[in-house]
């Protein structure tokens, strides 16, 4: 749950006016709210207020609706993602070989819930179905690089190599 | 479409194409458990107690989306039918905050009484609340997740028939919870107060915020004269209250009533419906005269008023600055009154029986002190009313009828149309014509302008000019009024009322408050009407004393003061 606030906003202009751009052909088409909040999401990064509302108002649905479907899939998230995401594959496979672990060790590390954005704003933690590399589980994910077998003892290392100089 | 024979229980039944199965067996007289449906407004098959056995289906069916078809055998009471509703009902009730002893729905809840119906007299599961704590921000309105159904009935009817959308469902699974954006609390959005939720809520998940302890304790209090309002349309719903046929005009027993409490002087908001037909009117002409803005659109409605607010702020100018009648009288209840009767207007306490959630928003409005103090104190509902009736005791059914106390219990026949939908219209026509053209109706009925329609149409030739109105009701059909004025309709005078039916359905009433009831209600109206020997407001003697003892003319200094007012544009979140 979040309750929205934009007080730590991350949104530009210049996303904003993309996302202007992204709503104008379809004013008033309300059948296009996942996909267009999906796109809106990939604009920014995530779904402040400020963009739902523009979302309600551009393809006149009520605000509630929105935030009704932004809170209901969680590929929506309401809180600014990480510089650096990181993903632990919740597979069966991976989930058998100990996956849980790694994300209550992650989550308490960074001190954020899964689906969160650390204090610092480095590192967002997410649960993914699955990246199809059942074999190497289990499996995390941080942006474009997957590591395998990975114990909670390596996580350390792994994530020291994206900290910041 | 063609009727179609199905087999309900062995009886053979036609039915509607189309029509749902559960309404198929209603008119065969076999009754169907509901509790997520509501015709034609809510039809989404969320909580399954409306099982039946349809033959050749895998599983058993919601009856309430399940439309009938040419030889269709349906059952509606094996064994397992009775066991799975019970199943699901039990279900529902596992994480309800079960306090019947304590709650304002209690004896008035359809889950209540379909666990009784279902014959459920033990849980077999107890499930955790809902993670949510009531919300009391709004001044007309609480929410209490801890005892929603999640059957979304308020959302259909906030959403479609209102179009309003200041609830939906948020989050998931567990979490899941009807309220606005962001879980915003109700008092913060663009919510109207109109309370139609609270009338569709089967449970007490959504329900009037209860002011009655405040009543109590003004009338207890010896410093203060409290003097009780009660609007036209309460007169028609009360007795439901009490187990009266719904549209039973009860307007002694009420006056009555109130009196038993202890109020000091019983008043009726009549009075001032009659007023607002003078000031309206004379705005209406002066606007046709002088080129202001039309057309003129009524300001009655508290509700409606916030709507167009949120949503039309542009459109603010076509609004009348009347105040409502609550409103008026408030501000007149703490001059005129409190110098006639020679009291000091700090001790005045004044209180509305309204038929409205929305008038406890209206009285707290900043701008609604024109007396100099509070005009209105405590505005309750008519099921409020009902509910301190039956704390004092009253035995309302064998009360003898009473009078109104003067000089605001003086009115007619077109302040107790202020209580259905297109009755201000009516009143307004009633009276204009007649100052306008110099001559007598011979008909008061303008049928034109009655009834349950959406929107309505009538012209009025007044000495050779056609005055062209609209009514509507209902803010759904309000928008597409508004939109109709837009796209350039030419109207001279509109009414608007926020709640389906006008106020007699409105979100303060008995429940349940349907078509049918609304209807009823309606016919009530029009009866009390009938039956008053003055029925134009410009011919009330308190209202022509009134304006010659203090107001002066109608628009005059004294009514700007007092009975008008202004609008804020508001956001539309
Ligand atoms: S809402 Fe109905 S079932 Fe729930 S506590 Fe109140 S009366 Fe009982
Ligand atoms: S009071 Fe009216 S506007 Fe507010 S939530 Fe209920 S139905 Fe919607
Ligand atoms: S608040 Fe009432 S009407 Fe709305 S979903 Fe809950 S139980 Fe149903
Ligand atoms: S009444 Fe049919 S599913 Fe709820």
């Amino acid at each position: 749950m979040s309750n929205g606030c934009a007080c730590q906003s991350q949104v530009t202009r210049e996303h904003m006016d993309e996302v202007d751009r992204l709503i104008a052909p379809c004013r008033g088409q309300s059948g296009n709210l996942i996909q267009v909040l999906h796109k809106a999401q990939n604009i920014v990064g995530y779904l402040p207020r400020e963009v739902q509302l523009k979302v309600a108002e551009g393809l006149d649905v009520p605000l509630a609706r929105v935030y009704g479907v932004v809170s209901f899939y969680s590929l929506f998230t309401t809180v600014p993602r990480g510089r650096h995401k990181i993903s632990v594959c919740a597979g069966t496979a991976c989930y058998v070989r100990g996956s849980s672990q790694l994300l209550d060790r992650l989550s308490e590390d960074l001190q954020v819930r899964p689906g969160g954005t650390s204090q610092d704003g480095e590192f967002s933690l997410d649960v993914v179905r699955c990246v199809g590399a059942c074999g190497l589980g289990p499996v995390v994910t941080v942006d474009d690089d997957v590591y395998a077998r990975v114990h909670t003892e390596k996580l350390s290392d792994i994530l020291a190599l994206y900290t910041k100089e | 479409m063609k009727p179609v024979m199905i087999t309900i229980d062995g009886l053979r039944v036609e039915a509607e194409a189309g029509a749902p199965v559960l309404e198929a067996a209603k008119k065969a007289g076999i009754k169907i458990p509901t509790l997520c449906y509501l015709k034609e407004i809510n039809e989404i098959g969320a909580c399954r107690v409306c099982l039946v056995e349809v033959q050749g289906a895998r599983a058993l069916q919601a009856s309430c989306v399940t439309p009938v078809s040419e030889g269709m055998v349906v059952r509606t009471n094996t064994p397992a039918i009775r066991q799975a509703r019970k199943l699901n009902l039990e279900l529902i009730m596992s994480n309800h905050l079960r306090e019947c002893l304590t709650c304002h729905r209690s004896t008035n809840c359809e889950l209540q009484q379909l666990a009784s119906d279902l014959g459920i007299v033990e849980l077999r599961f107890a499930g955790e609340m809902p993670p949510y704590d009531p919300d009391l921000s709004s001044p007309s309105l609480v929410r209490d997740p801890r005892k929603c159904i999640l059957c979304r009935r308020c959302v259909s009817v906030c959403e479609k028939v209102q179009q309003v959308g200041a609830i939906a469902p948020q989050e998931r699974g567990f979490n899941t919870v009807i309220a606005p954006a962001f879980l915003d609390p109700l008092g913060s959005v663009a919510c109207v107060n109109c309370g139609q939720c609270a009338l569709v809520c089967p449970t007490a998940a959504i329900h009037e915020k209860d002011q009655v302890a405040e009543v109590w304790a003004a009338l207890a209090d010896p410093r203060k004269h409290v003097v009780v309002q009660t609007a036209p349309a309460t007169r028609v719903s009360i007795g439901e209250m009490f187990g009266l046929e719904p549209g039973s005009v009860a307007t002694g027993k009420m006056v009555a009533a109130l009196r038993r409490l202890g109020f000091d002087k019983v008043f009726d908001t009549d009075f001032t419906a009659d007023l607002t037909i003078m000031e309206e009117g004379s705005e209406l002409l002066r606007r046709l005269e002088e080129g202001g803005q039309l057309p003129l659109i009524t300001s009655c409605s508290p509700g409606w008023i916030k709507f167009i607010e949120h949503f039309y702020p542009d459109m603010l100018g076509h609004l009348s600055s009347c105040k409502s009648p609550q409103q008026m009288f408030g501000a007149l209840a703490k001059t005129y009154y409190a110098q006639k009767a020679g009291l000091d207007p700090e001790d005045i306490f004044v209180v509305s029986i309204m038929p409205c959630t929305a008038k406890k928003f209206e009285a707290g409005r900043e701008e609604m002190n024109g007396s100099g103090h509070t005009d209105v104190d405590v505005v309750l509902t008519t099921r409020e009313l009902g509910r301190m009736l039956k704390e004092a005791g009253v035995d309302f059914n064998a009360l003898a009828e009473e009078e109104y106390d003067a000089p605001f219990g003086i009115t007619t026949g077109a302040g107790v149309i202020f209580g259905a939908t297109g009755g201000v219209m009516e009143a307004a026509l009633r009276t204009a014509y007649e100052l306008v053209t110099g001559n007598s109706l011979v008909s008061l009925d303008f049928q034109e302008v009655r009834g349950l329609d959406g929107v309505k149409e009538a012209s009025v030739n007044l000495n050779g000019t056609t005055l062209n109105v609209a009514v509507a009701h209902g803010l759904g059909n309000a928008r597409e009024l508004l939109e109709r004025v837009k796209s350039g309709r030419q109207y001279h005078f509109i009414e608007i009322m926020c709640c389906p039916g006008g106020c007699i359905g409105g979100g303060g009433q008995p429940i349940p408050t349907n078509r049918e009831i609304r209807e009823k209600r309606s016919a009530g109206i029009y009866r009390a009407d009938a039956s008053m020997p003055l029925r134009k407001s410009h011919e009330n003697p308190a209202v022509q004393a009134l304006y010659k003892e203090f107001l002066g003319e109608p628009l005059g200094h004294k009514s700007h003061q007092l009975l008008h007012t202004g609008y804020t544009p508001r956001d539309r979140h």
